[in-house]
């Protein structure tokens, strides 16, 4: 018999929790041991194609519809790619106003994702039962109070982004040099009560981690073990010390060993990037042009690289707020130094972002500048090319526009944050896969775990899940070459 | 009584529908007194077989949001509507087809042409697209069919009420969540927002003057906070778009873009836009009205922002 014919089949389909949906297949061999791994996004919408010939001061309107979660970061991206365009610089007040917002929405993602998505996991076990393995478990075990500060601050942040953007999702507040109207005293006061109790928030919830996750032994080895570690390159944002930076700065990569391996303007990332395309998932894999597309390979000789909280920790010397540079080197010197590679350990490097988006929103909203009425500059250039980049929660993210010199759109690309990973979480998915999934052994608790590989990413597939008691629904087939089932297992 | 039961689903969405209905905080809690959420996939467990076990007409309410994009998508929104006794249309791009249905100016062919091939950072010598049927070493991949035409979720299946807004507000969630909850719903094929324009509910001032000599875009000039939009000569949808919303835009000191739909009573937004700019323009010679009113940039994309699927167009012809 050849090997194609007994090759067995595990889907995990349809993955919830993922925006658009997503779909891994798992490929077992003869021995029953996992071949190959697939992990595909079956949603397109084509945002490239129909935002051609619109007027260009509209996409920080229409391209937040691409994710109604992280909406915050593509008016962000989209707000500074027609600055570009149109050769604009905001005033002073309308970058620290942009910013500020850009602070809450980072904060509400953040507080999302490791609240209702990673907790479970950890604060619960990765092999507890499923009916349990959710926030409200999480809530449960340590205590009801702890949901509602989690519900609150969550909230916080998004008032914060209505107040500034008119909506928290699909914000409307950002225009070719600078942003629709400033904010006043009382919105002020109002901003740093919450960011004060926000910077409260993230201490706590490195404290909680401290105590669930780094004191438990097992769950240590588990973050740290080898079926979650993947040693590839990685790119963000850094400003002009090297620090962490959401909004704005240069681009920088490092190679596995955590060298400086490129540092660009974001105006330049055509020189650094190149897409692939593959026929049997309708996201691109995005890859470092100056080595290639070399397959879903790691280490320093493949293309492969990655984005999102670690990622971007990994390139940076520090952080730029004090509490956060404390947590940072905290992470750091108890994982024997940089760069870190375990892909679990995202959660962690969230949580550090949470100090330092909190501590640098309340450096903000007591900025005396903050409440300036000039949060505009009326463009004189005539419009041609730009690009803007930011960090979303999720990663990297590019916005790149051509017009003609009325300003419509001819040429439109984007680069997505979970694009960026895309090719990761592939093989994150495989390697978890390979390693738990033995002589065609497979439990709902290795499941789930194939799932933490992924989920460490936060990708952006399923990013508002975030906020509600909910599992990973999984139902696996496993099949013989004729497609009979030979095994069922869900939950 | 038994509780209520609910289901969630998104189809070409962005999620942040599901967002918004997160947004009700700790309301939610309040829902799952009286609801048992059968299906929600962003937040809770969801198998195909479980949904498609269930006897038909066994789920209360359906709250739908998304565009129909695909075939996957189509073949949910059947599915949903034979399980449901109520099937809403939950968010613009359900009600209306949304910005994704803007997509409906182009063609598959030509959105596979562009993402895949001509975009700027894509390498692409092969000149490989998503297959709805791939071979790999080990088996074969499927993916779901990507249509040439966006449709609203009325287009595809039955539906009784509608919620309109880009998300839809927290308010309007509340309301339609209570009349479900309490069985007072209203006649079926309404939609839960007001009946009269945004203009209506605007704090804007007003003169009722025409005023317009030349339309201008939003980059041009800072608008008064107090005036009306349309009145600075900046195209506001205001006029020929539903209230309910609160005015979010026009307090964040941004023009309307019509994320409510048509009001009650008309077939078409965009050509209601239209004449509503018409009848704007400080003059009575007809040629030099429709001189100004031509020079509005992209009237398609600005008129149809949220509707092109619904509207008497529905797209452009390949």
């Amino acid at each position: 018999m050849s090997k194609k014919e007994t090759i067995r089949t595990v889907i995990i389909d349809p993955i919830t929790r993922l925006e658009g949906h997503g779909k891994i297949d798992i490929f077992l061999n003869d021995a029953g041991d996992v071949e190959n791994a697939y992990f595909q996004v079956p949603e397109l919408r084509g945002f490239e194609e129909f935002c051609r010939g619109r007027p260009v001061e509209e996409l920080p309107r229409i391209t937040p519809r691409i994710c109604g979660v992280c909406p915050g970061a593509h008016h962000m991206a989209s707000s500074k790619a027609v600055d570009a365009v149109f050769h604009v610089e905001p005033p002073p007040a309308a970058k620290k106003l942009r910013e500020l917002f850009y602070c809450a929405h980072m904060i509400h993602s953040h507080i999302a994702h490791f609240y209702a998505l990673a907790a479970p996991d950890f604060v619960l076990g990765p092999q507890a039962d499923p009916a349990e393995r959710n926030i409200l478990g999480v809530v449960a075990k340590v205590g009801l109070e702890i949901g509602g500060e989690v519900i609150k601050h969550r909230a916080y942040a998004q008032d914060i982004q209505a107040m500034i953007g008119g909506k928290a999702t699909h914000p409307v507040c950002g225009l070719p040099g600078g942003m629709s109207k400033p904010i006043d005293e009382d919105e002020r006061k109002q901003i740093q009560e919450m960011a004060e109790s926000t910077v409260e928030f993230a201490k706590f919830s490195l404290q909680l981690f401290n105590d669930v996750v780094l004191k438990n032994k097992e769950y240590v080895d588990i973050i740290l073990g080898n079926i979650y570690t993947m040693q590839s390159y990685y790119m963000g944002l850094v400003d002009g010390n090297n620090k962490v930076n959401f909004y704005e700065g240069d681009i920088r990569v490092v190679d596995p060993e955590g060298k400086e391996f490129a540092k660009f303007k974001p105006a330049d990332y055509l020189d650094h990037i190149s897409e692939h395309v593959e026929p049997w998932t309708y996201l691109k894999f995005p890859y470092l042009k100056s080595i290639g597309w070399k397959g879903f390979v790691e280490g320093r000789d493949s293309g492969v690289f990655r984005v999102a909280p670690l990622a971007r920790l990994n390139v940076a010397d520090g952080m730029a707020t004090p509490l956060a540079q404390e947590a940072y080197e905290a992470m750091y010197s108890t994982l024997g130094g940089k760069p870190v590679h375990a892909t679990l350990v995202n959660h962690w490097a969230r949580l550090v972002e949470l100090m330092y988006a909190a501590e640098r929103l309340l450096e903000l909203s007591k900025d005396s500048e903050i409440t300036s009425p000039e949060v505009r500059t009326i463009p004189t250039a005539t419009p041609d090319e730009g690009v803007g980049v930011v960090e979303a929660p999720r990663g990297t993210l590019f916005h790149h526009y051509k017009t003609d010199p009325e300003g419509m759109v001819t040429d439109l690309n984007l680069i997505v944050a979970t694009g960026n990973n895309h090719a990761a979480i592939c093989m994150s998915i495989k390697k978890a896969a390979q390693g738990l999934i033995k002589q065609g052994k497979v439990s709902e608790g290795l499941l789930n775990m194939v799932e933490m590989a992924f989920r460490a990413y936060d990708p952006c597939l399923g990013c508002a899940t975030h906020a509600l008691p909910g599992q990973m629904p999984l139902v696996v087939q496993i099949r013989d070459k004729d497609g009979l089932p030979l095994q069922r297992i869900e939950r | 009584m038994d509780k209520l039961k609910f289901a969630v689903y998104w189809a070409a969405s962005c999620g942040g529908c599901d967002v918004a209905i997160l947004d009700i905080n700790e309301k939610i809690l309040d829902v799952a007194q009286v609801a048992d959420i059968v299906l929600w996939p962003i937040a809770l467990d969801f198998k195909y077989k479980d949904v498609e076990a269930l006897p038909d007409a066994s789920v209360d309410v359906c709250l739908f949001n998304g565009a129909v994009r695909n075939s996957e998508q189509e073949h949910m929104a059947r599915l949903l509507r034979a399980k449901s006794k109520v099937m809403v249309a939950f968010g613009s791009c359900a009600c209306f087809g949304g910005i994704p249905s803007l997509a409906n100016v182009s063609t598959r062919e030509r959105i596979f042409q562009r993402v895949y091939q001509d975009t700027l950072s894509t390498t692409n010598p092969d000149t490989v697209f998503p297959q709805t049927t791939c071979p790999v070493p080990e088996g074969e991949l499927e993916l779901p069919e990507f249509y040439d035409t966006v449709r609203s979720l009325e287009q595809v299946i039955p539906v009784e009420y509608f919620v309109p807004g880009c998300p839809p507000p927290v308010d309007l969630i509340c309301t339609a969540l209570d009349a479900i909850a309490t069985g007072q719903l209203p006649p079926v094929g309404s939609t839960i927002a007001s009946e009269k324009i945004l203009c209506d509910e605007c704090e804007r001032e007003r003169s009722e003057e025409k005023t317009v000599r030349q339309f201008k875009r939003p980059w041009q000039i800072i608008p008064d906070r107090e005036k009306c939009f349309l009145e600075q000569g900046i195209i506001c949808a205001g006029p020929g778009t539903r209230g309910g919303c609160g005015a979010r835009c026009m307090k964040a000191n941004m023009p309307c873009r019509g994320c409510f739909g048509p009001p009650l009573g008309v077939r078409d937004q965009g050509a209601k836009l239209l004449a509503a700019m018409a009848s704007l323009v400080d003059s009575e010679d007809p040629t030099e009205i429709a001189e100004i009113v031509g020079q509005i940039k992209d009237p398609l994309g600005t008129f149809y922002r949220f509707g092109l699927a619904n509207s008497v167009l529905g797209r452009v012809k390949p």
